[in-house]
């Protein structure tokens, strides 16, 4: 493999790049800056900010994150294997059920030890 | 599109490690239906996952001989001699730790029946690593054998000294795959294949990208150095063998250790033989350097755990020395061989070694200082025998495993040493180091033996599988150290016969 190859991907960086620092600085170098306190804080769909937006919330919110990545994982690896289902065959279809085999076991084991209870 | 055919998945050579995956899925779900005071049970339950899964390796050493090599998943992972050997190393470390652990968990009240399962899944892991023949099917299985080592070293959940030791081998471990990972990448932009023959191949045939793929061998020797504990990537080792669970420690300490090798050894030999003049450089300065900061360490521990680490640390150093031999191809073979054989000797010396630290342990995780001991012989003297006979085998001196195991790797590095002044001094620099580990194993059976213990010293009571493992572990060390001495040409020819 030579190294021009890779040419195309090194001038889209590039274009991405100075694109984006365009985007982010032409406003603040065209346009007019008079700060206020109103406009300085953050945006909170209009309303006036309540609170830091640092706060303590209960650790089972990472219980949650971590079971919603079963499911995410599931569907990632369905989602190509929906498009491919004719010509993978019966080869394919045996794959992917052992596949979600797997997940179902991990599902198995969080219901029975209460990791999708709330309380 | 390229359908994978029956043949060419050829399930059935890889069958005993597809076996163990399968039953482990279904002892995590059995688990969930066995009441918490009767944990016992899925502990047996994966007792008798692993002797299955030991049946069906029998059958397949058994038809070796007429079979010969095979491949299975299209290449994917190969089922050869040092394979068939490496698992069987795996299912006799899981069952070993599994037997000590029926009888460590619920004293230290942890026993939870997922521990079970996550003993068989990193054996899983373990056994892949050494099947595998593709870079991606090292990584995918060196994660499998990690990961549940993770949560095993953190499973004292209430206890800061294990979370420490959990997270701080998940991080230093995670941050190992990447380097790993690095390198897959790496050797796959320079050869364009991940497979270990299609490198060997790329590199053999052409230099044009060598130093790419050269640098991805080097990422891989460091990623696999963590799992070994070998100098420089060693820091993690005290700190985790000393705060998780000793039925843990003893566990890793051989699991991730052989697995580890069993990659490592397989990589470099068979893909990368083209630049085995920079990585056989590379080992023997790691090698001397691990021997002499493990032995030289372990001399001022107090604690038996961490000085069991350093002294981990000393024998993955001495597998380095054969795998440092293997750099010459007519030599690979016999190289191997030897680590492998000490391997087998370490296995079952170290396991043994801690299985009689627990033994001795409170049931608070405390009483594991060298200094607890002193009387040993007097209250105990059958525990004290058996650790007698695991200190003189690490330390290698006749009539044990480690002698031999010592035997083997040093001879290789001799038989090399007319091709390069580097491995004779690295196998100086291993007998030497030897010397000097018998000054700190010896001061624990000095400390049996020849000090007046607290005559009110309370041990726990062994159990039947702590015993049988002791029993197994000891009678193993002493068989190891035997029989070679008689048999001694013909257990080595039979070794590279079979490899």
């Amino acid at each position: 493999m030579l190294i021009e190859q890779y040419l195309p991907i090194a001038i889209l960086l590039a274009i991405a790049i100075v694109l984006s620092l365009i985007v982010v600085f032409i406003s603040r170098i065209m346009g007019p800056f008079r700060p206020t306190a109103k406009k300085l804080s953050p945006y909170e769909s209009g309303m006036t900010p309540m609170g830091p937006a640092v706060r303590r919330f209960p650790v089972k919110f990472y219980l949650v994150a971590v079971l919603f990545i079963l499911f995410d994982v599931e569907v990632i690896f369905l989602l190509p294997y929906s498009i491919l289902v004719q010509d993978l065959g019966v080869y394919g279809l045996i794959t992917v059920s052992i596949f979600l085999t797997v997940l179902t076991i991990g599902f198995i084991y969080e219901w029975k030890k209460g990791a999708l209870e709330w309380e | 599109m390229d359908i994978p055919t029956l043949e060419s998945l050829n399930l059935l050579a890889v069958l005993p490690a597809i076996i163990l995956a399968a039953y482990t899925g279904l002892l995590l779900v059995v688990d969930l239906f066995i009441p918490n005071e009767n944990k016992q049970r899925t502990a047996l339950l994966a007792i008798l996952g692993l002797g299955a899964t030991g049946v069906a390796l029998g059958v397949q050493i058994n038809q070796y001989s007429a079979i010969g090599d095979q491949m299975a998943f299209g290449g994917l992972v190969i089922v050869d001699g040092y394979a068939l050997f490496l698992q069987g190393i795996f299912l006799l470390s899981a069952i070993l730790g599994i037997l000590m652990a029926m009888n460590y968990l619920p004293r230290r009240g942890i026993e939870r029946g997922e521990y079970y399962s996550l003993i068989l899944f990193t054996t899983v892991g373990s056994m892949f690593m050494a099947l595998a023949n593709d870079l991606m099917v090292v990584f995918v299985a060196l994660e499998l054998l990690s990961i549940p080592l993770y949560v095993l070293s953190a499973f004292i959940r209430d206890d800061p000294g294990s979370e420490e030791a959990g997270m701080k081998y998940f991080l230093l471990g995670a941050f190992s795959s990447a380097f790993f990972v690095y390198g897959v990448a790496l050797i796959y932009g320079g050869t364009g294949t991940t497979s270990l023959d299609g490198v060997a191949a790329v590199l053999a045939g052409e230099a044009l990208n060598l130093p790419l793929a050269l640098v991805g061998m080097g990422l891989l020797l460091v990623g696999l150095g963590f799992k070994v504990a070998a100098f420089p990537f060693h820091m993690w080792t005290p700190d985790v063998y000393q705060g998780a669970p000793t039925a843990a420690t003893g566990f890793m300490s051989v699991g991730a250790k052989v697995a580890g090798f069993a990659a490592l050894i397989r990589v470099l030999v068979t893909a990368f033989p083209g630049a085995a003049q920079a990585w056989g450089l590379l080992v023997i300065a790691i090698a001397i350097l691990t021997m002499i900061l493990g032995n030289v360490t372990a001399i001022s521990q107090s604690n038996a755990k961490r000085m069991l680490a350093y002294s981990s640390i000393a024998h993955a150093g001495y597998i380095l020395v054969a795998l440092s031999a293997a750099q010459f191809p007519e030599l690979a073979q016999e190289a191997s061989s030897a680590a492998l054989f000490y391997m087998l000797t370490y296995t079952i010396t170290n396991l043994g070694a801690f299985a009689v630290v627990m033994a001795i342990e409170k049931d608070d995780g405390s009483g594991v200082e060298i200094e607890d001991f002193a009387g040993l012989a007097k209250s105990r003297p059958a525990v004290a025998l058996m650790m007698l006979i695991f200190m003189l085998s690490l330390t290698g001196l006749p009539v044990s495993a480690g002698m031999v195991g010592k035997f083997f790797v040093f001879g290789v590095a001799i038989n090399a040493a007319s091709q390069s002044v580097w491995l004779a001094i690295v196998a100086i620099v291993g007998v030497l180091t030897s010397v000097v580990s018998a000054f700190y194993y010896m001061r624990i059976v000095y400390m049996m033996y020849m000090r007046d213990g607290d005559e009110e010293a309370e041990y726990p009571a062994i159990k039947p599988a702590l015993g049988t493992a002791l029993a197994v572990t000891g009678i193993g060390t002493l068989v190891l150290g035997f029989l070679p001495t008689l048999l001694f040409d013909a257990a080595q020819r039979a070794l590279i016969a079979g490899l």
